[in-house]
């Protein structure tokens, strides 16, 4: 039952990491490429730490929960990443996608 | 069952990374190289989380937080150095 | 209570290090107990240059209501941008939009940008100098108007319930 929820988690993580590395490679501009790894691959790995934290904590009767720390930071950090990398497009002006809606043309 | 998941999960995070790498060499303008290296190096944590199930080791661990803070600090200067074009203040 | 003050600047900070030596080093023994919390009074003490402001939290139990929410709209926001990257380019239809902030301490509004970027189809791109307003970029928008009106009620409400100015 155990080995299931962790088989589960793994292949869970693994697809959405591979969802944001695809939004990554197919879509059109910048801007909308940044929503790929942003939310998927982050959420993605969440799912995988999780996952490690369970296997470690099971496996050696002790709590282990250091993997927390790397979800936590991810979940604090990539936010900050894309509004920075989005700011530095906006300012060097990337080419959008034609029929984007824009207010500041 | 555990150890067919970790493979199918290698498969996935490694197209993942190929594709992410793809990007970096295409990427028409800056920023979208400096996403795909961001994208890159979450990628390669997902990778050093599954090798330490695979091993059932936990000192991938240590590797995975040093990676987490340094891509961080990179993305975040190569960002300032396009914003200012200038990294320190 | 003024002794308590000056020995803790910035009560949540030092809770927040606490935390993180004990799950660094993977343990809850009496040892690193004690260091940590040694290291948690001495790092705020001595950086307290570089944290002017004081953060108060006003009520803890919307924060957690808000915490609940924003890991449920994460899950979900993310089954639908899966679907819209797995679709057809053609079909999505991108936009730039801007909210008017109501609030006003800066550590709200990071709070709410970050949000923003985490939870639906959304990614918060530009403040503008003044702090009144947040350029937002959505991978997939039908109507503007109800987008803004749900992130207002839905997110930018409790968090202006929690961070008041002091």
């Amino acid at each position: 039952m155990f080995e299931w929820i962790l088989s589960a988690l793994i292949i869970i993580g693994a697809f959405f990491t591979l969802v944001g590395s695809i939004g990554l490679y197919k879509l059109p501009d910048f801007f909308m490429r940044l929503h790929g790894p942003t939310k998927a691959t982050t959420l993605g790995v969440g799912a995988l730490l999780i996952a490690s934290a369970l296997y470690f904590s099971f496996k050696t009767d002790d709590i282990s929960l250091h993997e927390v720390l790397i979800t936590v930071f991810l979940f604090i950090t990539a936010p900050v990443s894309a509004h920075l990398m989005a700011k530095a497009a906006i300012h060097i002006k990337t080419k959008q996608v034609d029929r984007t809606q824009n207010p500041m043309k | 069952m555990l150890e067919t998941a970790l493979l199918i999960g290698f498969g996935l995070v490694s197209v993942a990374l190929l594709l992410s790498f793809l990007r970096l060499i295409k990427g028409p303008d800056l920023p979208d190289r400096i996403l795909a290296l961001d994208t890159l190096y979450i990628n390669s944590i997902a990778l050093l989380v599954l090798l330490g199930l695979y091993f059932q080791s936990a000192l991938y661990f240590e590797a995975a937080l040093l990676i987490a803070v340094m891509g961080f600090v990179g993305t975040i200067g190569l960002s300032k150095y396009l914003l200012r074009g200038d990294i320190m203040e | 209570m003024k002794i308590l003050k000056k020995i803790f600047p910035h009560p949540i900070l030092t809770l927040v290090l606490w935390g993180v030596w004990l799950l660094l080093n993977n343990t809850v023994g009496a040892g690193h107990i004690v260091l940590g919390l040694i290291l948690a009074i001495f790092i705020p003490w001595l950086t307290s240059g570089f944290w002017p402001e004081k953060v108060r939290i006003q009520s803890p139990l919307t924060l957690l209501k808000f915490l609940g929410v924003v890991l449920w709209d994460i899950l979900v926001a993310n089954m639908a941008v899966a679907k819209l990257i797995l679709g057809r380019n053609k079909d999505l239809k991108p936009g730039f939009f801007y909210i008017d902030l109501d609030i006003e301490t800066p550590l709200g509004i990071s709070l709410l940008a970050n949000t923003i970027s985490l939870t639906p189809g959304t990614v918060s791109c530009d403040l503008t100098a003044d702090r009144k307003r947040l350029l937002v970029h959505a991978l997939h928008i039908e109507d503007i108007p109800a987008t803004i009106k749900e992130i207002k009620t839905r997110y930018e409400a409790p968090l202006k319930k929690v961070f008041t100015a002091c």
